[in-house]
C-alpha cells in the first residue's frame, strides 16, 4: 500500500515526462474536448499494432461540439519530443512518454475552457495537492510532536500552557479556522507563495490533535518502570527521550501523518476550489475542480470531475496505510 | 470615512469598541454589508442549523441500525458488505459528494438547484411555503448525512463489538436472554456512552463539511457568508462567523454531555 502510494506521489513527481503537454498551453480552437478515444481498428477493420487516435472535427460548426475526423490517422508515439519541462526543478528534459502528431491533440482526460489538456494538468496539479497534503501533515507532526512532547514530559506549568492553547485550537471547527486563518492574509498571491502560504497555514492549523495524543502516550511512558530506572541509573532527558520515548511515539506518529495527509489534501483542494488557495494558471487539483461551479460545465462536461474522484483511491491508500501503520505500532507497543 | 468605520483609533480602542458591541449583540460591524454583524448571522446560523441537526438526527437514524446489525453478524457477509461500503464512503471527499448532489439536481430538474426558497417565496401559502423550504433541503441534507456517515456506522459497530464481549454479556447470554432483547436491550444501552461522546466530538467535523456542503449547494448558512465575508476581506464578519461557529459546537459539545449524563447513570454522583 504504501509502496501504491508512493508510486502515486513519483508520478507526480515527474509530471512533465509523463505529461503530453505544458498545463499551461492553451489550445483555443478545442476548448471542453471530450476525452479523446484511443483506437486499435480503423474504419476498414484493419488491426493497427500501435493505438492510434483521429482528428477532432466539429461537424455542425457548432461551438464545443465535437467528432472523430475520421479521414486521417495519428498513431500515438512514445518518448516524443514537446514542451521543455523540469523535474524537481532540477532535471530539465523535452521528451514526453506519449504524444501525437500535430495539429491533433491526445487529451486522455479532456480538455478545459481554454483547451489545456487536462490530463497533463492533473499530475502537474497532483505536485500542488498532494504534496501540500503530505508535507502539511509534516509540518503539524512536527509542531504536534515538539509540543505534545514537551507537555508530557515536562508536565506542570508547560503542560498547562500548551495544552489550553491546544484545546483553543480544537474548539473551533477546523474548516472555519482555516478560512479566518486565510483571511488575514492576502488575497492576491503569486502561487508559489501561495503553495507555500497553503502549507504553512495548514501545517499550523492541524497541530492541536496529534499534540494532544502524543502528550497522553509521552506521559504513560514517562511513568514505565524501565524509563523511571533509566533515570534513577542518571540517564539524561535528552537520553531518555530520543531511547526510550521517541520510539513510542514513531508507531502514533506515523499513523496520525497517514490519517491527517488526506484532510490536509482536502484542505488544499476545498482552498484553491474557492479561490482561496492556489491560483491560475498553475494546476491544482482545488483549483482544476472550481470550473464545476458553473452550472453549465457541472452538467455537460464529466470530465471536469476526474481530478475530485481521482481523490477517492488517494484517500483510501491513505487510510489503508494508515492502518497498517496503526497495526505494526500496536505490536510494538504492546 | 476613517472615522465613521472608527479605523483612526489605536488598536486597544477598537478592541474595546468591538467588545461594546458584542455585549450589544452586533458584534461589530460589517463593511461590506454597511451594517452590524449580528443581525446578518443570526438567520444565517439557524439555517446551518436547521441543516445539521437533521443531517445529524438522519446519520444517526441510519447509523445505530446498521452499525447494530453489523456488529451482531461479525465477520458474517452483511458485515462485510456495510465495511465496504462504509470504507468507499469514507473516501469520498464531502466536496465531492456536494457536487454530485448538485450534478443531480442540474440533471434532473426534480430538484431545486440551490437556495432555501424559489423566487416566488413570498408569494405562496404557508403550506407550500413549507413545501418549497423542504425541496430545496432534500439535497443538502442528504449530501451531509451521507459525510458523516460512514464514521458514525464504523464507531456503533466497534462500540457494540467491545460491549458485545463484555462478561455481563456472556452472563446475560448464558441466563438465556434472547439474542435481540440482548443486543437491543443490554448491549445498545452498554454502548451508548461512547456513542454520545462521539456525538459531541463529531459536531466538529460536521460543521466543517456543513460549510463545503452549503457553499457549493447554495445553502444560506454560515459557510456561503464565511466565503464571501473571506473575499471581500470583510474582517468582522469573518471573526463573527467563526465565533458563531465555535458556539454552535460548543453547544453541541455541551449537550451531548448533558445527554450523556441523562443515559448513563455510572456518571451521576451518587447520594451519600
Amino acid at each position: 500500500m504504501l509502496g501504491l502510494l508512493g508510486l502515486v506521489y513519483l508520478s507526480t513527481v515527474f509530471a512533465g515526462f509523463l505529461a503530453p503537454d505544458d498545463p499551461a498551453t492553451q489550445n483555443r480552437d478545442f476548448p471542453f474536448a471530450p476525452p479523446t478515444r484511443l483506437h486499435v481498428v480503423d474504419g476498414t477493420g484493419r488491426l493497427h499494432v500501435r493505438p492510434f487516435v483521429y482528428g477532432l472535427a466539429r461537424p455542425s460548426g457548432a461551438f464545443e461540439e465535437y467528432a472523430e475526423d475520421q479521414s486521417r490517422i495519428y498513431p500515438v508515439r512514445f518518448f516524443v519530443r514537446g514542451a521543455p519541462y523540469r523535474i524537481a526543478g532540477i532535471f530539465r528534459g523535452d521528451r514526453h512518454l506519449f504524444g501525437t502528431d500535430s495539429p491533433t491533440r491526445l487529451f486522455l482526460m479532456g480538455s478545459d475552457d481554454y483547451g489545456r489538456d487536462q490530463f497533463s494538468r492533473f499530475l502537474y496539479g497532483g505536485q500542488i495537492s498532494l504534496f501540500a497534503g503530505l508535507l502539511g501533515a509534516g509540518l503539524s507532526l512536527g509542531v504536534g510532536v515538539v509540543l505534545g512532547g514537551l507537555a508530557g514530559f515536562y508536565g506542570a506549568w508547560v503542560d498547562e500552557t500548551i495544552m489550553r492553547i491546544a484545546e483553543l485550537f480544537l474548539a473551533l471547527p477546523w474548516l472555519y479556522l482555516l478560512f479566518a486563518v486565510r483571511m488575514a492574509l492576502p488575497l492576491q498571491i503569486e502561487p508559489a507563495e501561495a503553495f507555500l502560504l497553503v502549507l504553512v497555514v495548514i501545517g499550523l492549523i492541524g497541530w492541536a490533535r496529534p499534540a494532544r495524543l502524543i502528550r497522553g502516550v509521552v506521559l504513560s511512558a514517562k511513568l514505565r518502570d524501565y524509563v523511571v530506572a533509566a533515570r534513577s541509573l542518571g540517564a539524561s532527558d535528552l537520553y531518555l527521550l530520543r531511547r526510550h520515548v521517541l520510539p513510542q511515539v514513531l508507531g502514533i506518529v506515523l499513523t496520525q501523518g497517514a490519517l491527517l495527509a488526506p484532510q490536509f489534501i482536502l484542505a488544499e483542494v476545498t482552498l484553491s476550489f474557492f479561490g482561496l488557495g492556489v491560483g491560475e494558471p498553475v494546476p491544482s487539483w482545488g483549483n482544476m475542480l472550481a470550473s464545476l461551479q458553473r452550472y453549465s460545465v457541472l452538467s455537460s462536461y464529466w470530465w471536469m470531475f476526474l481530478p475530485g474522484v481521482a481523490l477517492i483511491p488517494v484517500f483510501l491508500l491513505y487510510y489503508a496505510v494508515a492502518d497498517a501503520f496503526h497495526q505494526r505500532s500496536g505490536a510494538f507497543s504492546v | 470615512m476613517r472615522d465613521r468605520y472608527g479605523l483612526d483609533r489605536s488598536l486597544p480602542e477598537k478592541y474595546l469598541h468591538w467588545l461594546q458591541s458584542i455585549a450589544r449583540g452586533e458584534l461589530g460591524f460589517s463593511v461590506a454589508y454597511n451594517s452590524p454583524v449580528g443581525p446578518l448571522l443570526w438567520p444565517r446560523a439557524r439555517n446551518t442549523l436547521l441543516l445539521t441537526v437533521t443531517a445529524t438526527v438522519l446519520a444517526w437514524l441510519i447509523a445505530v441500525p446498521v452499525g447494530t446489525w453489523a456488529a451482531s453478524r461479525k465477520g458474517g457477509w452483511a458485515d462485510r458488505v456495510a465495511a465496504g461500503a462504509t470504507t468507499a464512503l469514507l473516501g469520498v471527499p464531502d466536496l465531492l459528494v456536494g457536487l454530485g448532489f448538485l450534478l443531480l439536481a442540474v440533471r434532473t430538474g426534480y430538484f431545486p438547484t440551490g437556495g432555501m426558497v424559489s423566487i416566488d417565496f413570498a408569494a405562496l401559502g404557508p403550506w407550500d411555503k413549507l413545501k418549497d423550504v423542504i425541496s430545496h433541503f432534500v439535497l443538502p441534507v442528504t449530501a451531509l448525512t451521507l459525510v458523516n456517515l460512514p464514521v458514525l456506522v464504523r464507531h456503533v459497530r466497534a462500540s457494540l463489538i467491545d460491549v458485545l464481549q463484555a462478561p455481563f454479556i456472556q452472563a446475560a447470554r448464558a441466563t438465556g436472554v434472547s439474542e435481540r432483547r440482548l443486543l437491543f436491550r443490554h448491549a445498545l444501552r452498554a454502548a451508548a456512552n461512547p456513542l454520545i461522546s462521539l456525538l459531541g466530538l463529531s459536531v466538529a467535523a460536521l460543521l466543517s463539511a456543513s460549510l463545503v456542503v452549503e457553499t457549493i449547494m447554495s445553502w444560506p448558512g454560515l459557510g456561503p457568508l464565511l466565503i464571501e465575508a473571506v473575499v471581500a476581506r470583510d474582517l468582522h464578519l469573518v471573526v463573527g462567523a467563526v465565533t458563531c461557529s465555535t458556539v454552535l459546537l460548543i453547544a453541541g459539545n455541551l449537550l451531548a454531555d448533558g445527554l450523556l449524563y441523562l443515559v448513563d447513570p455510572r456518571l451521576r454522583p451518587t447520594q451519600a
